[in-house]
């Protein structure tokens, strides 16, 4: 009796509200339109290739300098920003100091310039008379036309992610945790890394897979200052300006199955990260 | 109080202090750390941007951006922003509608695929549009098929040589691909944590669902959209990879103002592209501060409705 009543009470409450039909049918038809059908084509196009074809073209040697430089430039910028990262994010919530606010709101400017722009702005910054560039070259450090300068350009366009992930964070934890330890004989050190660590530990996991998989797909700020030193990306653009789509294609497909997988590692580690956040408050 | 008393209270007082918060020193050192890092990967760039613009002169300056080709980069943008914006803006509500206001399966399947564009590299987002629309491309072989599905679309295609890619539909295309979920996901977490209560109060005192939507869900909303439409239209205005690989990239025509800025580059007229490049950097100085407002509008709406339901 009770069961039906209540099974009666949720169909009506669905019925409440207009529009079920209308807005999902508009989503998954704008979905499967502008993102489904055309992702679809690439696989189509490979499927061009034989499975020999196919292999060929994504192990010649081009291709696995391409996937080392871009693999390795993308993870050590992504360290990079993990480091320096968590040092501004903890400085923004829990010191006073002046401009604050203002440096709060630059930290996304990565997200907000365009590629194209950070990318000549960087290039022509570390090129041998740029202001950062003519302090390097006494040392003997070139950035531009490097790998060092794939590094470089991928570090700036990766910065936000990991202040953005870890500062909400380091906002919610409870002051009486840190109390706690230190009325227990902790010392800020050991209170750091036993107690404040573990618990931003899956933000900073996250942020940094997320900067690292914005990295590995990054073209623009990354095609000025580059020069030989090419990224995957690069690679796939050389071969559809000869019109060779079916290989630039195969290239993409090993980009894409990468991207997936990352996807499916970040939603995992946000769904750790919420989990955390949940415990800690209950 | 006795001195000893005193002598113990004091340490005492010193190490819980020092157990909750760095000392000076190191306070001063992480503050010098982050702001010597993001100064030198943030603000010089930035500074530059400007000073490299104007190094030839404010003359030069207004010569670069008065150029035809500039123009109609300018406008090419402007159009491709003005198209993405707002067909991403109503996707955005009609998705967060669905999944928040409604239970249904495959919802989390549902939010990845709308998550996808951003974890697709914008070489490739360019390129999947020129395998559906380009020569070699669906459309390409619909256009020399033997026997088309439909006759007259085939004529009609051929006839009068409609082109998407390296033309401006294919421009617009791949700006909405790019653009695709910025709006949903900021819509979505927001509307779900604001529930269907207020909507149902709504229609069980008598609105229509338009009204509704127009008089309770939109007022709840607008800020959350607000900056999901200033994230959108940055990024549409700034792509490059994507829309790089559909253009053709004929001056005059089918360039963007990165793409502008890439041709003035490839030039070696610096000052040029510097000078187009301060444009986009202005938007990135005006997206930031609305963003920064609109954080704040919405963060003193919360404090409000909090102080009215206690």
């Amino acid at each position: 009796m009770i069961s039906v009543a209540t099974k009666q009470i949720r169909t009506k409450r669905i019925r409440v509200l207009p529009g079920f039909r209308l807005t999902l049918g508009f989503t998954l038809f704008y979905l499967g339109l502008i993102v489904l059908i055309p992702l679809a084509a690439v696989f189509w196009k490979t499927s061009e290739l034989t499975w020999s074809e196919f292999w060929h073209v994504i192990t010649m040697p081009q291709a696995l300098a391409s996937y080392r430089l871009t693999f390795g430039a993308s993870f050590l910028a992504a360290l990079v920003n993990a480091v320096f990262g968590l040092i501004v994010a903890w400085v923004l919530v829990r010191y006073n100091f002046f401009g604050k606010k203002i440096v709060d709101a630059l930290v996304d400017l990565p997200f907000a310039l365009p590629t194209a722009v950070a990318g000549i702005t960087l290039a022509i910054l570390y090129s041998h008379n740029g202001w950062i560039g003519q302090l390097l070259e006494p040392l003997g450090i070139k950035v531009a036309n490097t790998r060092l300068g794939v590094f470089v350009a991928l570090t700036f366009i990766g910065l936000p992610f990991i202040v953005r992930t870890v500062q909400p964070v380091l906002e919610d934890l409870d002051p009486e945790l840190e109390e706690a330890a230190a009325s227990l004989g902790a010392n800020r050190w050991q209170i750091f890394w036993r107690v404040i660590f573990p618990m931003i530990s899956p933000a900073l996991l996250t942020g940094f897979a997320l900067a690292f998989a914005r990295a590995l797909g990054e073209y623009g700020s990354v095609i000025f200052i580059a020069g030989n030193a090419k990224i995957t990306p690069m690679l796939i653009m050389d071969e559809l300006d000869q019109f060779n789509y079916a290989k630039g294609t195969a290239l993409a497909v090993v980009m894409l199955v990468v991207s997936f997988v990352l996807l499916l590692t970040i939603n995992v580690l946000q769904w750790w990260t919420n989990r955390y956040n949940t415990t800690s408050l209950a | 109080m006795t001195p000893a008393a005193t002598t113990f209270q004091m340490p005492r007082r010193v190490a819980q202090s020092r157990s909750t918060t760095e000392s000076p020193f190191v306070r001063r050192l992480l503050i010098g750390v982050a702001l010597i890092f993001l100064s030198l990967f943030l603000v010089v760039p930035l500074v530059f941007v400007f000073a490299q613009a104007f190094a030839k002169g404010v003359g030069f300056y207004f010569h670069t951006l008065g150029d035809p080709n500039a123009w109609s980069a300018i406008k090419l943008t402007l159009l491709a922003a003005g198209i993405s914006v707002p067909l991403n803006c109503v996707f955005g509500i009609a998705a967060a509608w669905a999944i928040a206001k409604f239970d249904f399966r495959g919802k989390n399947i549902l939010l990845t695929l709308i998550d996808l564009p951003f974890s697709v590299s914008p070489v490739i987002s360019g390129l999947i549009y020129v395998l559906v629309f380009g020569a070699q491309g669906w459309l390409g072989h619909y256009r020399d098929a033997e026997q088309p599905w439909f006759l007259w679309l085939q004529n009609w295609l051929n006839e009068e040589n409609f082109k998407i890619i390296f033309a401006v539909p294919g421009i617009v295309l791949a700006t909405i691909f790019v653009t695709f979920p910025f709006v949903a996901r900021e819509l979505i977490p927001l509307m779900q944590a604001q529930g269907r209560s207020e909507e149902e109060a709504a229609r069980v005192l008598g609105a229509s669902g338009w009204q509704t939507f127009w008089r309770v869900t939109l007022p709840n909303i607008k800020w959350g959209l607000l900056y999901g439409v200033i994230l959108c239209n940055a990024r549409a205005m700034g792509e490059f990879g994507a829309v790089s690989v559909v253009s053709g990239h004929i001056r005059g025509q089918t360039n963007t103002i990165p793409l502008h800025i890439e041709a003035l580059y490839d030039d070696l007229n610096i000052a040029g592209a510097f000078a187009m490049a301060s444009l986009l950097a202005f938007l990135a100085l005006v997206t930031l501060g609305l963003k920064t407002w609109v954080e704040y509008q919405d963060a003193r709406q919360n404090t409000a409705e909090e102080k009215i339901s206690l």
